[in-house]
């Protein structure tokens, strides 16, 4: 039921924590609802003067492939520019992962969250 | 120990044994159509039928011939409900049920609404429980059935089913009880509990798959019903096809077997029920129990671990059987309805467990899941961003979230 990287991503998450969110280089999105069945937090730290995201971290409440999905993400953030971020699409992550449809919405779920994350980032550099 | 654990015997039961010792012969040597009055093999199975329906009937305190056998526990209450509905249409057409019922009750309300009769749909509340006068108030002259369940399939609370008796005997409503989950477990007596109509299947009891039994009570009063497959008119006319012998027979055997064992039963489950129990609270925080202790199944657990997923939870527990009140991975992703029913929120209904011990599982394997529920509980709770905001003193009913 579930593909062999969704479960190494459910056994071994990648970059779980928290940054503090009240620092001006750290992008915070907050997606779901818990009656929704999953909510996601993602956060992003960016360098100031490169706006490469230095670090990201996850989250999630939700099944397996919402944690995976977000899990995934945290990877692909890493080194990226805020731009480049900004071109991560769900639909690679449903690839990746081998999503299957039921899923389909962990993986937007994954795109909200990088994207809130960014936009909170890019609100308080004033971009 | 052997792995996977089964722990959800409110789905199903693995036939017991003896159980299945006691069908063998009925496939093979005495294959006989109980319907085949000129002939032993005939008789033989006829006997057998005969035997079963005893058993049965000294299980819940009726009379043989009070005893309709059908497919299972659906097509009891399918025949209990849309049989009732049709044969008494002239008296009334208003129909009392609850909301934590089973689908299969549900939905025959459903269709019968469609048909245009009126149903009433109690709440239930938060200790999962009808309110008696909630049901006393429902009750209208042109009221002509009752279905309210004994025991609840997923919280495993019991119904106060005599009181319920007692009052649809005053007012001359016919009372239908699903006792899927309660016979063979608790002490279950139609003429105590005032039971016009009782369903049973003989898979939640350690018998086989595929077969069922109605009971339809025979004096004061004498209940009829609309018969809902037509053919050779077996079952008193009331169901017809050639009978499941062997899993008649099947179906005798284990509400013998749970009757002759059932106080040394209830004994052993409840003390791994409440082993299990005691063990998560004392070592997990924020866990809920779904519906009351006081009037439940010794065999039932239905605990909301806060700030987990369910689906997530059982992915980490993945050799343990059990079932979640989330429904993330089927078509629906609503969560448990018998769970919102009691009020709780659809975050709460989320994460939720039912563990259902049975007659096999040993005290090793309890304290195996309980140890490995811990241990997964206390993982996704660092991964979940709703425990730490909770540990932030947020309140998250008044957080804002984005709703997708």
């Amino acid at each position: 039921m579930y593909s062999e990287k969704v479960i190494d991503h459910y056994n071994n998450p990648r970059n779980v924590g928290s940054m503090d969110k009240n620092d001006p280089n750290v992008g915070t999105g907050m997606v779901g609802a818990p009656e929704c069945g999953d909510v996601m937090k993602l956060q992003v730290k960016v360098d100031p003067v490169t706006h490469v995201i230095e670090d990201a971290k996850f989250k999630t409440f939700g099944c397996g492939s919402a944690i995976a999905s977000s899990s995934l993400a945290t990877e692909w953030l890493r080194g990226k520019t805020v731009e480049e971020a900004l071109e991560i699409k769900n639909t690679d992550i449903v690839t990746e992962l081998s999503l299957p449809p039921v899923k389909i919405h962990c993986s937007v779920l994954a795109e909200d969250a990088i994207r809130a994350a960014i936009t909170d980032y890019k609100k308080k550099a004033g971009l | 120990m052997k792995l996977p654990i089964y722990l959800d015997n409110h789905a199903t039961t693995p036939v017991d044994p003896r159980v299945f010792a006691a069908m063998t012969p009925y496939f093979t040597d005495l294959f006989g159509n109980a319907a085949s009055r000129n002939h032993s093999f005939g008789w033989a199975a006829e006997d057998a039928v005969e035997k079963a329906r005893k058993q049965i009937g000294d299980l819940i305190g009726a009379t043989s011939k009070e005893i309709v056998f059908t497919s299972g526990a659906t097509e009891s209450n399918n025949l209990a409900i849309k049989g009732v509905a049709q044969m008494y249409a002239e008296k009334g057409n208003h129909i009392i049920t609850q909301a934590t019922e089973h689908k299969a009750t549900l939905d025959t309300c459903k269709h019968l609404e469609k048909e245009g009769f009126k149903v009433t749909y109690l709440p239930v509340q938060t200790n999962g429980l009808i309110d008696l006068d909630q049901l006393r108030a429902a009750i209208t002259d042109k009221t002509i059935l009752i279905s309210i369940m004994y025991a609840n399939n997923e919280i495993g609370v019991v119904q106060p089913v005599a009181e319920i008796g007692k009052l649809a005997k005053s007012r001359g409503v016919l009372f239908h009880t699903d006792a899927v989950q309660a016979a063979g477990k608790i002490p279950v007596d139609v003429i105590k509990d005032g039971i016009d109509l009782l369903s049973l299947s003989a898979h939640k009891m350690y018998g086989p798959k595929g077969v069922g039994a109605l009971y339809v009570r025979r004096r004061n009063p004498r209940v009829q019903l609309t018969a809902q497959i037509d053919g050779g008119g077996h079952e008193r006319g009331m169901r017809s096809g050639t009978l499941n012998v062997p899993g008649i027979v099947g179906l005798g055997k284990a509400c013998e077997l749970a009757k002759a064992e059932m106080a040394e039963e209830t004994k052993k489950l409840s003390y791994l029920r409440d082993k299990l129990k005691d063990r998560l609270l004392a070592e997990l925080d924020e866990c809920y129990i779904n519906g009351t202790m006081e009037h439940r199944l010794p065999n039932n657990l239905n605990i909301s671990f806060a700030y987990v997923e369910g689906e997530s939870l059982l992915m980490g527990i993945n050799d343990v059987a059990v079932s979640s009140g989330s429904a993330c991975t089927s078509a629906t992703l609503e969560p448990s309805y018998v769970l919102k029913a009691l009020g709780a929120g659809d975050d709460l209904a989320h994460s939720s467990i039912r563990f259902g011990i049975g007659r096999f599982n040993t005290e090793e394997e309890v304290d195996y899941v309980a140890a490995k529920v811990i241990d997964v509980v206390k993982k996704l709770r660092e991964l979940s961003p709703l425990y730490e905001m909770h540990k932030e003193g947020i309140d998250l009913t008044k957080f804002q979230w984005t709703v997708h």
